[in-house]
């Protein structure tokens, strides 16, 4: 089960785990450097903690043989990655054009005010959500896509934001 | 088929024929679809003949460039005692594109088998599937799909028992537009961040580990088991008469306001009016077509007479005032902000430059600044020649091409749409800085 991390508090490590530590040996096996296995085990870490702290870097860092440093220069330079804990929902919207022209901005509009949010990138109070605008999702026939932690929704109206948001625990 | 519509009689379904049927993602569903005869077949025969047809069949790379595939796979010199890599790129992240999702998603093996006969036909025994880190589903599915394959034998240290070493793998991508860019590909499988890398050395030198690779699109690929079934002539006569430098069938992405969008397959040079109108089933009711953008964001935007007498394939494009690009059709009708949309998608590029280059680093974050000024009713007369200045700078001048995918949409925006842009600063009340220095 994935844990979502609501605090501050220090990563608890990943890889002490002997699943993920073999998880990562089979990764390791694919590649003929440790270090392409680095985008590979921050998903691990991830996956496993709901977001990536300086700790999560510094071990993976340690494992891969590449200074934290390093690291850190290579999760920021890619979206997914979160530095911050985030919402217990993830929810990524697409407002680019394509999406933009079949309604996106009010589907946006639609899920800040119903979750509480408020303001993108804000969690909402009760810790439950996080709303942010993303860029194309690669699924732009299927105006709006949206994206709830790891599950992608296709086609999301103004009208089926309710009944999608109820469907969440 | 225009999936998630029935097929319209008008496609010619060769990529598409399985979109939709659950089974076809099974290894048996996929064999019994006729699945890895092509990949046995090629597993018996010379590299080199491979290479062969595929150049004979006129394929060229579905990812954008059109490079013709037989001839990037010619470059790739076998017994040169390095490793080679196959990298396919499933980044797909350019605005109107959603195609190679389709096929990952419905036809995972397809891909495995074209990965597989790619790697073998360019000498290298590991192929990577380089997918964007928002495709979940597809992820999925193709783990699954590879996880049957390499149980069954089919890749692998002994790939369908000939004896050749033929390794697939996934790898997830954290989200970054430019790692489509395939030299920041190559950066971001090696942990690194999706910086592109400065050309020569070309991949097929020096690319993925250092070492010589060959980088396709997952349409490309997949395209490849057909072809070696049926032969390259099958696939050249996938054309029209006149023109046969474009052969094949071609999934194009229809998306923004059209009454159906989604993947259609169609043949090379298929009237793209008709296309339109016809299979796409044209505007939304009580509205127009008015701007479309045949290839992906990155590519020229059309006026609809424009559109209305291209031919659907790479000249055919060109000579109605654009590119085939990847085939992502971006459909704006006459209820829209066409200037809004420009912005939106200048906004885009700005928001994916991996900040290198100065003239991509500034020239989108400065066009992304008046282009949105323009829009908030505050642009200047001055404000279009600036643009159009800025757009010169960030052309031809950087170590990749999002800065000029950036320009493109500013620059055939103002050039065919000016009406629009011009209307918007009719209304501005003059910004009291600007009118200072006026
Ligand atoms: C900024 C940028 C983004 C790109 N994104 C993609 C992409 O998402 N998918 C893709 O196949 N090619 C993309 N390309 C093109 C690749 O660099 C490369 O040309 C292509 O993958 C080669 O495969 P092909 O010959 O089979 O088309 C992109 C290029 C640039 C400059
Ligand atoms: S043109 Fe832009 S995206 Fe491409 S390398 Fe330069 S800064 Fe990066
Ligand atoms: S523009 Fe929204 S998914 Fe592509």
């Amino acid at each position: 089960m994935s844990a979502h991390g609501h605090g501050t508090e220090p990563h608890a490590p990943v890889f002490t785990a002997a699943a993920a530590r073999a998880e990562l040996d089979d990764i390791l096996s694919r590649y003929p450097t440790k270090m392409a296995a680095l985008l590979p085990a921050l998903w691990i870490v991830q996956r496993e903690r709901g977001w990536v702290s300086e700790d999560g870097m510094r071990e993976v860092a340690e494992l891969l043989e590449l200074t934290p440093a390093y690291v850190k220069g290579v999760v920021t330079f890619y979206t997914m990655y979160h530095q911050h804990p985030v919402g217990k929902h993830f929810v990524q919207v697409c407002t680019t054009s394509p999406c933009n022209v079949c309604g996106a901005e009010d589907v946006v509009n639609a899920l800040l005010k119903q979750t509480g949010c408020g303001e993108l990138g804000v969690m909402s109070p009760d810790g439950k959500y996080t709303v942010i605008e993303v860029e194309c999702l690669g699924a732009c026939g299927f105006a709006t896509p949206v994206m709830i932690n790891e599950d992608f929704i296709d086609g999301v109206t103004v009208e089926r934001v309710p009944a999608i948001l109820a469907s969440l625990e | 088929m225009g999936y998630p519509h029935q097929p319209h009689e008008r496609e010619t379904l060769v990529l598409s024929k399985h979109f939709g049927e659950a089974e076809a993602r099974t290894l048996a569903g996929w064999k019994q679809r006729g699945g890895y005869r092509a990949l046995d077949r090629a597993l018996r025969m010379e590299p080199a003949q491979i290479v062969d047809i595929v150049k004979a069949s006129g394929l060229r790379g579905r990812g954008g460039a059109g490079f013709p595939t037989g001839i990037k796979w010619s470059f790739m010199k076998p017994g040169d005692g390095k490793p080679h890599y196959l990298c396919c790129n499933a980044d797909e992240s350019e605005p109107g594109t959603f195609k190679d999702r389709e096929i990952m998603r419905w036809t995972p093996h397809a891909l495995i088998e074209g990965c597989a006969i790619g790697a073998y036909a360019i000498g290298a025994e590991t192929a990577y599937i380089y997918i964007r880190g928002e495709f979940t589903e597809p992820i999925r599915v193709m783990e699954a799909a590879l996880a049957e394959a390499r149980a069954a034998g089919i890749i692998g240290s002994n790939a369908m028992g000939s004896g050749r070493k033929v390794d697939v793998w996934v790898h997830r991508g954290a989200g970054a537009y430019i790692c489509g860019e395939e030299t920041a590909m190559m950066n971001s499988l090696e942990g690194r961040r999706g910086n592109p890398r400065i050309k020569p050395p070309f991949p097929a030198v020096a690319g993925l580990f250092g070492q010589p690779t060959t980088i396709n699109n997952v349409e490309t690929l997949a395209a490849v088991p057909d072809i070696l079934v049926n032969g390259a002539e099958w696939y050249t006569k996938f054309s029209r008469p006149d023109n046969p430098k474009s052969t094949g069938t071609k999934l194009w992405s229809v998306c923004g306001n059209i009454q159906r969008p989604g993947n259609y397959e169609m043949v090379m040079g298929f009237p793209f009016g008709e296309f339109l109108h016809e299979v796409c089933g044209g505007a939304l009711p009580g509205r127009k077509l008015r701007a479309i953008i045949p290839g992906g964001s990155s590519v020229p935007i059309q006026t609809l007479d424009e559109a209305e007498g291209s031919l659907m394939d790479y000249e055919g494009m060109i000579a109605g005032g654009s590119m085939l690009g990847s085939a992502g059709c971006i459909v704006i009708d006459d209820a829209q902000n066409l200037v809004k949309q420009i912005a939106r998608l200048v906004r885009f590029y700005a928001h994916e430059s991996c900040a290198q280059c100065t003239q991509c680093r500034e020239g989108t974050g400065w066009s992304q600044r008046i282009m949105e000024r323009i829009v908030a009713g505050d642009g200047t007369a001055e404000d279009l020649d600036t643009l159009l200045s800025i757009a010169d700078n960030m052309t031809g001048k950087t170590i990749c091409v999002l800065s000029d995918s950036c320009a493109t949409p500013i620059v055939s925006g103002i050039q065919k749409f000016r009406e629009d842009f011009e209307a918007l600063i009719k209304r501005r009340t003059m910004h009291p800085v600007a009118a200072a220095v006026a």
